[in-house]
């Protein structure tokens, strides 16, 4: 079978579509993960012991587990118990779900990557908790997370395709109809790949110029 | 009631399938990984391009396109593969890609002073690489690596999407006839924790193993 030019751009505004979906799950999955990362580091962090422990064998437990299988659990299960949930929204639960855990890690090395000694200065200036965060610790810590944070931002958008198979009409799911229907596989295929080459060479030179800005903090 | 037995021999089978491909998986990217990555700190540009080339084309891709674009489109250039030899092969190159960095940092984690003591030896650049730098170099791989095996037993379960019979499958063939969804996918859910659990108490083992003897070497 040749290549067909034609094919590919009658094909295009579907794909196109998908992709679309695509972004807005990535966008979306990033949202929640941020928010649930820092839940789960603070959880390990600052509660008390039995919680701690819970906290960290449940970011375990998501880390060990294949995405698929806890898109296919939020989709399948939950509606057994009453939580029906559109496809998208269990989508970019899962997402933000399982890539929270890894941004929790991120948290809790960079917190803890703050030296002792600015804790006990903050203290010794007579600074209260609050203060200490938001003056001292965090801007400290944040910077150093970046590039972390946005290569697992990275991550997550290519494993965006996984949605498809709990029927979320994305990029992935678009070419495969496109495939069916017409029974020509090369060109959404490789198009589906070609998309995704091309964002994550653009986020690549993203995330060099990210670490080449933030990483000076490190060394001062 | 249901009779649960037969579902979990299902499951179990489907466990096989898994464990076969995370074992054949891991071994072709424990290859490309070195081939990949000592290609990355060699002095010919040629082959350095090469290497680049391949890292950056798999890491950019996610598994998924990369495991239908082989299942799918590699027939009509005249390959045709099973579904199992297109998961392995497509696991395979792209964790291979991902640890095929991992070997790069490590080689070029080695000191500069222990190289220039290979030249003062008159080592060549083989005996180098393989009585010198990488027995220095792989213990520092080795957690990595961990994470990358548990990578690629999650990355198993989108296999399931081109119809090869693995563990996530078997749950969903068992969710289709029993119309249960709960007890296949958490069994599924705890037996892959498992082997994720498995995989990174055996890395760690092998970790002492081969960092035996170094104590007071590195810092």
């Amino acid at each position: 079978m040749e290549w067909d030019w034609n094919f590919v751009w009658e094909i295009m505004p579907t794909l196109l579509q998908g992709l679309k979906i695509t972004l807005l799950a990535t966008v979306l999955g990033a949202a929640v993960a941020t928010v649930i990362g820092l839940v789960f580091a603070i959880l390990r962090m600052t509660a008390p012991k039995p919680i701690a422990r819970a906290t960290g064998f449940v970011v375990e437990f998501i880390r060990g587990t294949p995405l698929l299988v806890q898109l296919y659990f939020i989709f399948y299960v939950l509606p057994d118990i009453g939580i029906r949930l559109p496809a998208l929204l269990a989508g970019v639960i899962g997402l933000g779900l399982h890539y929270g855990t890894y941004a929790a890690e991120v948290y809790r090395a960079g917190i803890e990557n703050v030296p002792r000694g600015q804790w006990e200065a903050a203290k010794a200036t007579n600074l209260t908790g609050r203060q200490t965060w938001i003056h001292v610790v965090l801007p400290q810590a944040i910077p150093p997370m970046i590039p972390a944070l946005a290569n697992y931002l990275i991550a997550m958008f290519k494993e965006t395709p996984l949605l498809s198979a709990i029927t979320v009409l994305e990029l992935m799911n678009q070419a495969k109809s496109v495939a069916n229907s017409s029974y020509r596989y090369i060109e959404p295929m490789t198009l589906v790949g070609v998309f995704f080459l091309i964002m994550s060479l653009i986020s690549v030179v993203f995330l060099r110029w990210l670490e080449e800005r933030y990483a000076r903090v490190e060394e001062r | 009631m249901t009779d649960w037995s037969g579902y979990i021999g299902l499951i179990l089978q489907g466990a096989l399938v898994t464990l076969q491909l995370t074992v054949m998986g891991s071994a072709l990217a424990l290859v490309m990984a070195f081939v990949a990555g000592l290609g990355r700190v060699s002095r010919f540009i040629a082959v350095r391009a090469l290497a680049t080339t391949y890292i950056e084309f798999f890491r950019g891709t996610s598994i998924f396109v990369q495991l239908f674009w082989v299942y799918f489109v590699l027939p009509f250039a005249g390959v045709t593969l099973s579904p199992l030899q297109a998961g392995v092969l497509a696991l395979g190159l792209n964790v291979g890609a991902y640890g095929a960095e991992v070997v790069r940092g490590a080689v070029k984690a080695i000191g500069r002073e222990q190289r220039e003591a290979c030249i003062a030896l008159n080592l060549t650049r083989g005996q180098a690489m393989r009585h010198v730098i990488l027995p220095q170099a792989l213990p520092l791989m080795l957690p990595t690596f961990c994470n990358n095996a548990i990578e690629l037993l999650k990355g198993t379960a989108v296999v399931s999407l081109i119809s090869l019979t693995d563990m996530t499958f078997q749950a969903q063939v068992v969710r289709a006839q029993t119309g249960n969804t709960l007890i296949p996918f958490a069994t599924i859910l705890v037996l892959y924790f498992l082997m994720a659990l498995a995989i990174s108490t055996a890395m760690r083992w092998l970790e002492r193993r081969v960092t035996r003897g170094l104590d007071g070497v590195r810092t």
